[in-house]
């Protein structure tokens, strides 16, 4: 019953949808259009209603109703709950109904309770959101209904690929999702301005929190992909420029790219053009990765059935929203000014020149992506992996990484280089003087781009503080504060980045037990291995010890392990964190001799990257909570401004003119 | 600003589109085609993997006439599903040479008595040294090697019904 | 992404049906003596495509064909090769697909000439939008005033 439940649900909000983009279109000629009132409140329905079927199909997972296809194939009964539920949206059908979920849901909150701009915009945005959800409800109900029975229930379930079974991996596509969809929100209001051409610094300001959270959750969600990736696949990589990878970091350069030239809008009403274009842009990216990887395209029979309803139904999708946003561009644009030009040293100068690099970095990014793609179509194949995109995008990120050490500096307007010669000079001092330093102390063969990379993480986090220099830090805005952060997030993790390819050490070893080895200081001992048995897995589990120097004496469990539903092999690597970087050990096959092969690897300051990612994500929320508390602050004194001249405009009036005719 | 950079983003991913739907119809091909057709074997030489047949060097391609070289291994079920066809290529006078990948020789026995012997020679490779020297990139495969041992043709993936008429061509064609 | 993780799950999980049961080539998990030799095999096989897998270089694969390529690496570097010679060893063998390190050929050049058209147009976009003065605008600097 929950499951027909459920499925009823998402048919009246697809109803609700149309009826939302109805109303909005018809608003758009006649204000007074009775639908037009209807539009908030069926957004806010919407909602509802997805949020209902999302919990239903949470239902049928949590019960393991084996009638369900969905449950059948994707679930088991012996599962733990949390990996019950999480398998709800760890399949094709879930996560499409989560992607609605948090759309309607985002839809729902900006019906309530966003009241700043003109309603002809609200209702052309809540038109453009009910448009884009309508797409991914016939998606759902016409080809990949999540609720469908199966005629006979079967006796258990398929279970769920056990590398998924993992307690990060639960909550990351939901993560990357919200940034997704919180991009389809700037989306919809940049569709809603540009057809009301209300491209101004207010439209700016409401967009941006939206912008600023989905910016958060894609960073939180990469981080955490990045780390799992990391110690699950067990070889120590954490970031592979797999073209999934690269589908999750092209939202992230768009709407970083994004949320500051909002900022320039808001601040200058500069950059129209670009910032309605970047919200196009932005939002393309979330769905031209949900493309990339639900077809298959880009990836192989051997990893996955390729689906080419799915995907051509997505690219269908794709070419109706995207199309009609980048056409709706190409005609109204010319008519919104840009306006001014910039100063080359002031904040909206380094503002400019950072855009342009982070959307060069994207455009490196989404070419080496699709480029295999596009010789397939001539039969050659190719690969583009590290050694394209590592070189070819630092041309564009160490430029953009210096002016975002001195951009936060300037002055609006109009600056002098004078003014900020001292903190160029520190900056510049440091970035040398770290250089020199690990050239001159490490042994081995630094590459370069480590090496630059160092030299300007240690420049970029000193930096990324002077912005506080000569303030009451407690009377400094949150906002200033959340930009700091961020900033320094950036330099902590790509010290990480640079620390962890510079200084990583490797060792593969084959030895029995009692047998003993040394990496980074450390003294391993493996003690045992021993067979060991989970809820749906049987494992050989080594115990190794680790001593640095005269400490402490770690042990570390590494695990090889089996799972039987379904058959698989995975390993599952022992990490030992110290403050200056982490000891990763994996457990591999045995040899006829008895000995067992150990895979160690000593990565200083690896953690450093994804510390840095959690400062991204505080920074961006700490400027979500500044922006929302300074937007309210100025609001209520504006309103209260207004009736103070309103009472004085009656006063000196004194009645001459009648009530409600003064607009 | 001009008017014509406008269209350039929408033009850029009509480009796109059409690429992508394009390919999203185009049989997904995920084979690596060997790229040493037209060139000769290497010089080798390898212990018999099993008791029944001897081992295999480049001489014995270089005897004058064409041949098949089967990529197999014991423990890969795809050759379990072309031994029937290896073996009425074998009927059809066709001299079919084995290397065994990654195998040990009990069970390349059992193998062979199981799903029966067309092979005249069977070398034994554990480390894919031979499969990585011409290119393959899986097992099983199939290689037709003419009378001088350079080879003129690759069939990916196991050897069925129907393509047992086109390998008899290729080793015509190697013939000539 | 789900489709992450289904995408280097598969590349992982090798099917135990398909395995095999002998030990991995000597050198799939043993590193050369010589520390330098070493780096520059483990250089090399980051950026060497494993056959059998999806986007995993052989370095980070536990297939059996990454583990022989892996061999095949240490030993020619051992004999006294070059990473690039090995690396044009096995472009011949299996064609550009192999390499993570595109080189510029008749099918690649787009690559390379790409990123430079995008520095030109980062270049003109700049110099059209930065004049020498800031000008229009609000008179007053928005909420960030307080900055």
């Amino acid at each position: 019953m929950s499951a027909e439940l459920g499925h009823a649900a998402l048919w009246m909000a697809a109803a609700l949808a149309i009826l939302q983009l109805l109303g909005g279109a018809l608003a758009q000629r006649d204000a007074q259009a009775p639908l037009a009132a209807l539009v908030r409140p069926a957004a806010m329905l919407q909602g509802f209603l997805a949020v209902f079927s999302f919990a239903m199909l949470l239902w049928v997972f949590a019960i393991t109703d084996l009638s369900v296809k969905l449950v059948a194939t994707n679930s088991h009964s012996m599962k733990p709950m949390i990996f019950k539920l999480s398998g709800a949206w760890g399949n094709h059908e879930g996560s499409m109904l989560l992607w609605v979920t948090v759309m309607a849901l985002a839809g729902a909150l900006i019906a309530w309770l966003e009241k700043r701009l003109p309603e002809k915009t609200m209702q052309a945005t809540l038109a453009s959101q009910g448009f884009v959800a309508i797409g991914f409800y016939a998606f759902l109900l016409l080809s990949s209904n999540p609720f469908e029975r199966l005629a006979s229930p079967v006796a258990e379930g398929n279970g769920l690929n056990p590398l998924l079974q993992d307690i990060g991996l639960a909550f990351h596509p939901p993560t990357l999702y919200m940034g997704y969809v919180g991009l389809s929100v700037a989306f919809s209001f940049a569709v809603g301005a540009m057809l009301t051409r209300q491209v101004n610094p207010e439209f700016a300001r409401v967009m941006r929190p939206w912008v600023l959270g989905a910016w958060v959750f894609l960073t939180l969600g990469i981080t955490a992909g990045s780390y799992w990736a990391y110690y699950e696949l067990g070889w120590g990589g954490w970031w592979f420029w797999d073209p999934v990878e690269n589908a999750s970091l092209m939202p992230w350069l768009a709407a970083t790219a994004l949320l500051h030239s909002a900022s320039v809008l808001a601040a200058r009403d500069a950059l129209r053009a670009w910032t309605i274009m970047l919200g196009v842009v932005a939002f393309s990216m979330s769905m031209l990765g949900t493309f990339l990887v639900r077809s298959g395209i880009l990836t192989s029979v051997h990893a996955f059935a390729v689906d080419p309803e799915r995907g051509s139904f997505i690219l269908a999708l794709l070419a109706i929203y995207i199309g009609g946003a980048l056409l709706l561009f190409a005609l109204r644009a010319g008519s919104v000014s840009e306006g001014q030009r910039f100063a080359a040293v002031s904040r909206e100068g380094a503002l400019v020149f950072n855009n342009v690099m982070l959307c060069s970095i994207l455009g490196i990014v989404l070419l080496g992506t699709l480029y295999p793609l596009l010789t397939e179509a001539f039969d050659v194949r190719v690969s583009v992996g590290p050694p394209y995109f590592n070189p070819v995008g630092a041309i564009f990120t160490i430029p953009m990484l210096l002016v975002m050490a001195v951009g936060p500096l300037l002055r609006w307007r109009e600056d002098n280089i004078e003014r900020v010669r001292a903190p160029i000079a520190i900056v510049v001092a440091l970035i040398v003087t770290t250089a020199l330093l690990v050239v001159l102390a490490s042994t081995t063969d630094v590459g370069v781009l480590p090496l630059l990379g160092l030299a300007i993480a240690v420049g970029l986090s000193v930096a990324s503080f002077l912005p506080l220099r000569g303030r009451n830090l407690l009377r400094t805005p949150l906002s200033i504060w959340g930009m700091v952060l961020a900033h320094f997030g950036i330099a902590v993790s790509l010290f990480g980045m640079a620390s962890e390819s510079a200084f990583t050490e490797e060792k593969l070893v084959a030895i029995s037990p009692g047998e003993t080895s040394q990496i980074g200081g450390f003294a391993i001992s493996l003690e045992s291995v021993d067979p060991i048995a989970g809820p749906n897995w049987t494992a050989m589990e080594a115990r190794i010890t680790a001593r640095r120097g005269e400490g402490a004496v770690e042990v570390l469990r590494p695990q090889s392990r089996h799972f039987f539903a379904p058959v698989q092999q995975t390993t599952e690597s022992a990490l030992l964190t110290r403050w200056d970087g982490q000891l990763y050990a994996v457990v591999g096959a045995p040899s006829p001799d008895g000995r067992w092969q150990l895979r160690l690897w000593w990565k200083p300051f690896v953690t450093l990257i994804w510390y840095g990612g959690l400062l991204i994500s505080l920074g961006g929320a700490l400027a979500i909570v500044g922006r929302l508390v300074s937007d309210i602050r100025r609001r209520r004194t504006q309103a209260r401004d207004d009736d103070e001249r309103e009472e004085l405009e009656s006063l000196r009036q004194s009645g001459a003119i009648p009530a409600g005719s003064t607009t | 600003m001009m008017r014509w950079t406008l269209w350039a983003p929408l033009l850029l991913f009509a480009f796109f589109l059409g690429l992508a739907g394009y390919q999203l119809f185009q049989p997904k091909d995920e084979f690596i085609p060997s790229t040493m057709i037209g060139r000769s074997l290497p010089e080798f030489s390898l212990e018999p993997a099993s008791e029944a047949r001897p081992g295999v060097t480049l001489a014995d391609f270089k005897d004058g006439t064409p041949k098949l070289l089967n990529i197999w291994a014991s423990w890969c079920l795809p050759c379990i599903a072309e031994a029937p066809h290896l073996e009425a290529l074998n009927e059809a006078g066709v001299e079919i040479i084995g290397v065994a990948i990654r195998d040990k020789r009990e069970d390349v026995d059992r193998f062979l008595a199981t799903h029966g012997n067309p092979y005249s020679r069977i070398g034994s490779d554990e480390i894919s040294a031979i499969q990585l020297e011409i290119g393959s990139s899986g097992v099983p495969e199939t290689f037709v090697i003419d009378g001088n041992g350079v080879i003129t043709h690759q069939h990916i993936g196991d050897v069925r019904a129907d393509d047992v008429p086109e390998l008899l061509e290729k080793l015509r064609e190697a013939a000539e | 992404m789900r489709g992450w993780v289904t995408l280097l799950a598969a590349s992982l999980a090798v099917p135990v049906a398909a395995q095999d049961a002998l030990p991995p080539a000597p050198y799939a998990y043993t590193q050369l003596d010589d520390p330098a030799q070493e780096a520059k095999a483990v250089e090399l096989m980051e950026t060497l495509r494993c056959l059998k897998c999806q986007s995993q270089s052989i370095a980070d694969s536990d297939a059996p064909m990454a583990g022989d390529m892996r061999h095949q690496v240490r030993t020619r570097i051992a004999a006294g090769q070059e990473p690039e010679q090995i690396r044009q060893w096995l472009i011949d063998r299996y064609g550009d697909y192999v390499s993570y390190d595109p080189r510029i050929t008749s099918s690649t050049w787009p690559l390379f000439v790409i990123p430079l058209i995008l520095l030109l147009i980062a270049g003109v976009l700049l110099a059209r939008r930065v004049g020498r003065k800031s000008t229009g605008g609000p008179e007053e600097i928005f909420e960030e005033a307080d900055s």
